[in-house]
């Protein structure tokens, strides 16, 4: 192993088995195989199926490789196999120096003793002694934010409090990889953004590997991507390309089925509606409303959907400050949003009609058409102007100071 | 906290490997993971024994009634059909109620034994399938367990000795000897059930029926008949020389048997070792078909 590489792994795969009463012969028929000096065997036994499918990686130190993929894709199979829980059906793992892993916060936490026993227990655990325990003990309490509940039963202790505990204790050990799942998913804002910071503190020092569906914290943190689907590799590499292969994924698989929901007795429709914009155009849609009562203010709020399943953008008459009334009877609403600087695709729009007196959504449309819009093609969903970045070479190996870079340079 | 290590630092020591291979095809290797994870696990398996006693006596009114209560009910019926007459023992070199206390109190050691690594990997099952750590710990916190609730018992051995004027025997000082033989041997046999038991229900449930069973065809709670079916049947039951043995060097009986004891225990020992590999074979497997 050269002394950057962390981990490798070098065509893993792992199979599991659907039915419960054959997947547990299989592992009496496994532990035996492997107590007469066997090897499990690599074919698929009946019911069985590959939960991760030849993966290969390599991760050297300072790297950080986010695992996305659908639920079910084999991301925390992968994990375990890296931390050892579980062995390899094909393949060879091989890791260098200390391992941490955070599969789950607080496993080893039991709910009737005090959070000061616990951090103890926790700790021994994971492998500190209680020399490293009792000098990482304020650091461990101070972080997790207990403060006066450290001598009281855990199983007092609010979801976030046993998170923070769990997190501050399993990231006091030293390590030259970190594997992390979705355990930062958890924990409000402030703490989470407590976690990127010691992150990135040991960012330097070691290989991470980082299980996320949060595409953002993927796009922030990681230097590689990969993306498994069904257990086989989709895309090793480009962080960006990577979260577009498991967006395009995810999309396949979402439901977008229109839905309409009216209420005290509104009859609502859509007159027209643009289905292509051009680029700076706007969206013209008609709606007519046919309600009982009048409403002295009334709002109507669109919304449209990229391709990912996130708004590209979100407007609304009541945050710009403008409002109309609806008459007894029918209304017709003529709506304008624009001029729209969107990426090139296809959007879905939701449109809703509220009663601002009382917050009541007299008619909600969601994603009820669709349209094109012919805009630029790079970007994520919204419009993103072009970057262009030429090198300038100063001809000796001084950095200038980040102040003055623009001056020195000549 | 976590600290940034100071620069790349040598890790060659340290590289983990991971295949699909048997480790027993690497025999040396095996061997000394096995040594260092069992000497490694100490500190560990003794946090988790503390623990789990202060949670369990917190988590209980009656607290030590409970070490006490198994070894009464056990024997009590007996000393009461005796005296009814309803059944008739042989003699006893000590008054039977004293006898019989002490035979229960050496077969529930042998029974916590028993149940001990099934039910420590079960309450561990969260911890093994998301954290790696020495495996041995939980085994170990579970045989200190075993231990530390003999010796509470100890005292109820004291008080009946006391009660009846007894002296302890001369020789009572191997009477710990077989007790840890007696232990090691019921751990012995549950840890070779382990892997099966964590897959299937069934063991679980065979287990408390398999000891009351055993516990009647054993002299637990009479001595060793002299003769027909019931001593054929001790002297193949390789649970007499120790039972008998044990309880033989604390109350000055006649019933020790030296070499057969020593018999057993080496094939204990033996076996223990061969339920040590395949326990740390079968966990990975384990993990894997329980899931999250």
């Amino acid at each position: 192993m050269s002394s950057d590489v962390l981990v490798r792994v070098e065509r893993v795969s792992k199979k599991f088995c659907r039915t419960l009463k054959r997947s547990l012969w299989y592992g009496v028929k496994d532990t035996a195989a492997d107590m007469l000096g066997g090897r499990s065997s690599d074919q698929l036994r009946t019911d069985e199926f590959w939960a991760v499918d030849n993966v290969s990686l390599e991760l050297a130190r300072g790297e950080c490789l986010g695992l996305i993929g659908r639920n079910g894709a084999g991301k925390t199979t992968l994990l375990k196999m890296l931390n050892g829980l579980i062995k390899p059906d094909t393949g060879r793992i091989e890791l260098a120096g200390r391992v941490g892993a955070l599969i789950s916060l607080g496993a080893g936490f039991n709910p009737i003793l005090t959070g000061r026993e616990n951090i103890y227990v926790n700790g021994s655990v994971l492998g500190l002694t209680k020399k490293e325990i009792d000098s990482k003990f304020s650091d461990i309490v101070e972080f997790a934010e207990v403060g006066d509940f450290i001598d009281t039963p855990v199983q007092s202790y609010s979801a976030g409090m046993h998170v923070r505990l769990g997190f501050a204790v399993a990231t006091a050990i030293k390590p030259d990889v970190l594997l992390l799942d979705e355990v930062l998913a958890v924990g409000d804002v402030a703490f989470r953004a407590k976690c990127y910071e010691r992150l990135a503190q040991i960012r330097n020092s070691a290989a991470f590997v980082l299980v996320s569906h949060d595409t953002d914290q993927i796009a922030r943190v990681c230097s590689k991507v990969l993306v498994l689907e069904r257990g086989t590799a989709l895309y090793l590499g480009d962080v960006g390309e990577g979260i577009r292969t498991y967006q395009e994924l995810a999309r396949q698989h979402m439901s977008m089925a229109p839905h309409e929901h009216t209420a005290g007795g509104t009859v609502a429709s859509i007159v027209s509606c643009d289905d292509t914009i051009a680029d700076g155009g706007a969206l013209n849609v008609s709606l007519s409303v046919k309600i009982n009562e009048g409403v002295e203010v009334a709002d109507v709020r669109v919304v449209l959907w990229g391709d990912d399943g996130l708004a590209a953008l979100d407007s609304y008459t009541r945050t710009q400050g403008s409002s109309f009334g609806l008459q007894p009877g029918c209304n017709v609403l003529k709506l304008v949003v624009g001029p729209l600087r969107l990426k090139r695709g296809s959007y879905a729009i939701s449109i809703a009609v509220l009663d601002r007196a009382n917050n009541r959504h007299l008619y909600w449309g969601d994603r009820i058409r669709t349209v094109d819009v012919d805009g630029a093609t790079a970007g994520a969903v919204s419009y993103t102007p072009p970057l262009v970045c030429t090198s300038i070479s100063s001809g000796n190996d001084h950095i200038p100071p980040a102040s003055l870079a623009s001056s020195t340079c000549e | 906290m976590i600290e940034p290590n100071t620069g790349p630092r040598s890790v060659k020591s340290l590289v983990t490997v991971y295949t699909p291979e048997s480790p027993l095809r690497q025999p040396r290797q095996f061997v000394r993971e096995l040594i260092s994870d069992l000497w490694g696990s100490r500190e560990l398996a003794w946090r988790l024994f503390v623990r789990d006693l202060r949670a369990q006596y917190r988590a209980s009114l009656l607290g030590y009634v409970w070490v006490f209560l198994p070894p009464l009910v056990a024997s009590l019926p007996f000393v009461y059909l005796k005296s009814a007459g309803v059944i008739s023992i042989g003699d006893t070199p000590i008054p039977y109620a004293a006898y019989a206390m002490v035979g229960a109190i050496i077969w529930q050691t042998f029974v916590d034994a028993l149940n001990s690594p099934l039910r420590s990997v079960n309450a561990a099952r969260a911890m093994l399938t998301r954290i790696n750590f020495p495996r041995e710990a939980i085994l170990l916190s579970g045989l200190m367990q075993v231990g530390f609730t003999f010796v509470v018992r100890l005292a109820l051995v004291i008080g009946v000795f006391a009660a009846f004027a007894l002296k302890p025997a001369a020789t009572s000082p191997l009477f710990v000897i077989g007790m840890i033989s007696i232990a090691l041997t019921g751990f012995m046999i549950g840890l070779v059930l382990t892997p099966l038991g964590v897959l299937y229900g069934d063991v679980q449930h065979s287990l408390p029926i398999a000891s009351t069973f055993l516990m009647l065809i054993t002299p637990v709670l009479y001595p060793v008949p002299s003769s027909g079916l019931g001593a054929m049947v001790a002297s193949l039951n390789p649970l007499t020389p120790l039972i008998t043995t044990t309880r033989d060097w604390l109350t000055a009986g006649a019933a020790v048997q030296h070499i057969a004891f020593l018999v057993v225990s080496g094939v204990t020992v033996t076996l223990l070792i061969l339920a040590w590999v395949l326990y740390r074979l079968a966990l990975p497997h384990l993990v894997a078909r329980l899931g999250n």
